[in-house]
């Protein structure tokens, strides 16, 4: 499903992403951990396409399409999702209308029809429910005053709704409180299917607790030190990422 | 694709449409005196009262010094440049059919759903005399006279209510308000005369579409409005279709006045020439218009969507005379390219408890130029005015500018005045963020455009709010996409 070779990605003069690897296949959840800093966000930028990050090396396939000529549209059209580490505003922008523009959009991209307005409302409500949001988001403008909580939970709405590929989660658990959490998390396992794919960028090994990779990777300084099953997520949470980072020094 | 990038495509829309030099048939030629005012009142056979009205108009102009903005910035106009009378064009000199018309015009009409028929007559192809709108025309004026509704070209109201014209041409604008004013009384063309009397609603929206023996009212149009007591009225102007015009200048007059009890709502779409990329050709619009709620309990909104002409400058105003009058100011106006804007509207509250609203949204894209420009004056005896301002500014990239300059003149102790004023940005965030749920950039702005806009489009009547949020789309899109 995805394949990333080598990945080298800069900011300005600063080198961020240092050749990463990293193979996913149909199914798989991998859950990406590593210290602040160390890139796991630019990562999930330069997969979904975001400006200002200059790949110097490497490639990126997505399903045997090169990922990293598309725009960011068509990778969404494609089947790529970004859960965003820090929701953006649309302040006057209506959330129905929002995600039916975003759903159609996708639709279309994918030759099938667009939806039309009843059968769109009653599949919106259906997936409110299981994100156990409330109906009077939906008159709201995207994100705006919503809490931080309110926001992720749309984040993981929206992907319900647009049913992607591959769905990168960037922190979607950070600012939860504990119910949030298992409910976000519920969403994201009722979301788990053998042709979608999920990679969850977390610090937390509690969300693993709930939503269980199958993969788990130590990004570092720009690139994936270490990886593991579950039981690795278990050992930073009790060690941290000194001892790694150590073995990986040695090596 | 940096979205800088992204975003200075979006903008760099050309306006499809250039101009097509015709050739008039009965022009007076360029300059402007005594003479030449004399002989557009003598073409348009006017009475003798309307001739010394435009004489005296254009002697006192004389007198006035051309205007200098601190915001806006074009060539001095040559005013011995410009040809002050052509009459309407002979059929034979139009183009006879679509083929001949600009393909990408054709496309922007379509794109707005214009009916073939009204195409043609926007394109300035003479039109058969069968064609639907003129029945349709006929129909609405047989209702508007069942009403007792005067709706026609001010031209033909000189002539056939020459008292109504003497008592209420000027008495809102008068000649010596502006340099525009003085010139626009001195040579005005043609334009719209509505009056409605007493009591009654008007049966429809009036729309200068069908006002079909009025077309080509050309470049100094004139319209008069008047609501007597008790009357509704809701007067549309414009169209959202690119209007071609060969006329850079354009100073119109529009005065409304509404006695006791009575609500005129005027609405307003502008799309004129913007000029080229380099703002090249592009017209000059340079309007009075001011509404009088002369009576107590009177109403006169005023909502507008201004997306063309290269300079427009314009204030919309209210003088709130009457006790709890009210007046109101909603607006859009979007500047691109090279395109600038001095906009704003003026509330005076002359009467008690008189209240105003004012709402208007700014949007800047290129290197377009916005400025508002806003006064409230609450005089001695508006006991009890208030007023609520509020001034948005939207940003698309980061050559643009928009400034909020607000004028308050309070000499009432009890006023109650609320400014609010904003100034946001469409930010690379939230393109990306659009994008990444598979909108394009073009409809991710348009959407965060019309978003911005929705308590102006609110203001206008349903049709017209449907159009102007396309025709927002439209011109920041890059029309021919
Ligand atoms: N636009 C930018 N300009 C300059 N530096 C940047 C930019 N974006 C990211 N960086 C730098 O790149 C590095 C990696 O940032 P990134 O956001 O990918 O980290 P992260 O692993 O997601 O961290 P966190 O766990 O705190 O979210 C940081 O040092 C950050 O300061
Ligand atoms: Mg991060």
């Amino acid at each position: 499903m995805l394949s990333v070779n080598g990945l080298k990605a800069k900011v300005g003069e600063t080198e961020i992403l240092k050749g990463l690897d990293l193979e996913v296949k149909p199914g798989e959840i991998h859950a990406i951990m590593g210290p602040n800093g160390s890139g796991k966000s630019t990562f999930s930028h330069v997969l979904s396409g975001r400006d200002g990050y200059e790949v110097t090396g490497g490639s990126v396939l997505f399903e045997g399409q090169d990922l990293l000529d598309m725009e960011p549209e068509e990778r969404a059209q494609a089947g790529v999702f970004l859960a965003f580490q820090y929701p953006v505003e649309l302040p006057g922008v209506n959330n129905t209308y929002f995600l039916k523009a975003a759903l159609n959009s996708i639709r279309k991209a994918r030759g099938e029809s667009e939806l039309d307005a009843v059968t769109f409302m009653r599949l919106i409500k259906e997936k409110l429910k299981i994100l156990h949001l409330d109906d009077s988001l939906l008159k709201r403008a995207v994100n705006s005053g919503f809490s931080g909580g309110e926001k992720k939970r749309n984040e993981i709405f929206q992907m319900a709704l647009l049913e992607p590929k591959l769905a990168i989660l960037d922190e979607t658990d950070s600012g939860l409180d504990i119910d949030a959490l298992r409910v976000v998390a519920d969403g994201v396992n009722a979301l788990r299917s053998p042709e979608r794919s999920m990679i969850v960028v977390t610090h937390y090994q509690r969300l693993l607790d709930y939503i269980e990779p199958d993969h788990v990777h130590v990004l570092a300084k720009g690139r994936i030190i270490r990886s593991g099953g579950k039981e690795l997520a278990l050992e930073l949470e009790e060690k941290g990422y000194g001892w790694v980072l150590e073995q990986e020094q040695a090596a | 694709m940096t979205s800088t990038q992204a975003v200075d495509e979006i903008v760099r829309s050309e306006y499809e449409h250039g101009f097509v030099t015709e050739i008039e048939s009965d022009t007076l030629p360029p300059g402007l005196d005594e003479g030449v005012v004399r002989a557009i009142s003598a073409r348009k056979g006017e009475p003798e009262f309307m001739t010394e009205w435009r004489l005296k108009a254009y002697r006192h102009w004389l007198t006035m010094p051309t205007p200098h903005w601190a915001a806006v910035h074009y060539p001095p106009i040559d005013y011995q440049a410009i040809s002050y009378f052509s009459a309407p064009k002979r059929p034979e000199d139009a183009p006879k059919s679509l083929d001949e018309i600009d393909p990408a015009l054709l496309e922007t009409y379509e794109k707005l759903g214009i009916p073939i028929e009204e195409q043609k007559a926007l394109a300035g192809i003479a039109v058969d005399a069968v064609f639907d709108s003129v029945s349709v025309a006929t129909t609405f004026r047989e209702s508007l006279a069942e009403a007792g509704v005067i709706f026609c070209a001010i031209s033909e109201a000189v002539h056939d209510h020459p008292e109504l014209i003497q008592k209420y041409l000027g008495s809102v604008v008068p000649h010596t308000d502006n340099y525009y004013a003085g010139l626009n009384a001195a040579v005005f063309s043609d334009g719209t005369f509505v009056y409605v009397p007493e009591g009654v609603r008007c049966p429809m929206e009036l729309s200068t579409y069908f006002r079909i023996n009025a077309r080509n009212t050309g470049q100094f149009e004139r319209t008069l409005i008047i609501a007597e007591r008790g009357s509704y009225v809701s007067y549309l102007e414009g169209c959202t279709a690119p209007q071609r015009d060969e006329n850079q200048l354009h100073a119109a007059v529009v005065e409304l006045i509404a006695m006791d009890d009575a609500e005129i709502k005027y609405s307003t779409v502008q799309n004129w020439y913007p000029g080229d990329e380099r703002g090249r050709g592009g017209i000059y619009n340079f309007v009075t218009k001011r509404g009088d709620c002369r009576g107590a309990r009177s109403k006169i909104s005023w909502t507008q969507v201004e997306t063309g002409s290269a300079i427009t400058w314009k204030y919309p105003s209210c003088i709130l005379r009457g006790d709890d009058s009210v007046g109101e100011f909603y607006s859009v106006a979007v500047t691109k390219g090279r395109q600038q804007a001095d906009t704003g509207t003026k509330m005076i509250h002359l009467g008690r408890n008189t209240r105003s609203t004012i709402v208007s949204k700014g949007i800047s894209a290129g290197e377009g130029q916005q400025t508002y420009r806003g006064l409230v004056r609450i005089s001695q005896r508006a006991a009890g005015a208030r007023n609520h301002t509020q001034c948005d500014s939207l940003l698309i990239g980061d050559r643009c500018s928009a400034n909020t300059i607000p004028y308050i003149e309070v000499k009432h102790p009890s006023a109650n005045l609320e400014h609010e004023a904003t100034t946001s940005k469409i930010s690379e965030d939230q393109l990306f963020y659009c994008r990444s749920r598979g909108l394009t950039a073009e409809d991710a702005v348009s959407m965060i455009v019309n978003g911005f806009c929705k308590e102006v489009f609110n203001e206008l009547p349903m049709e017209f709010a449907v159009e102007a949020q396309k025709l927002l789309s439209i011109s920041l899109e890059g029309a021919v996409g």
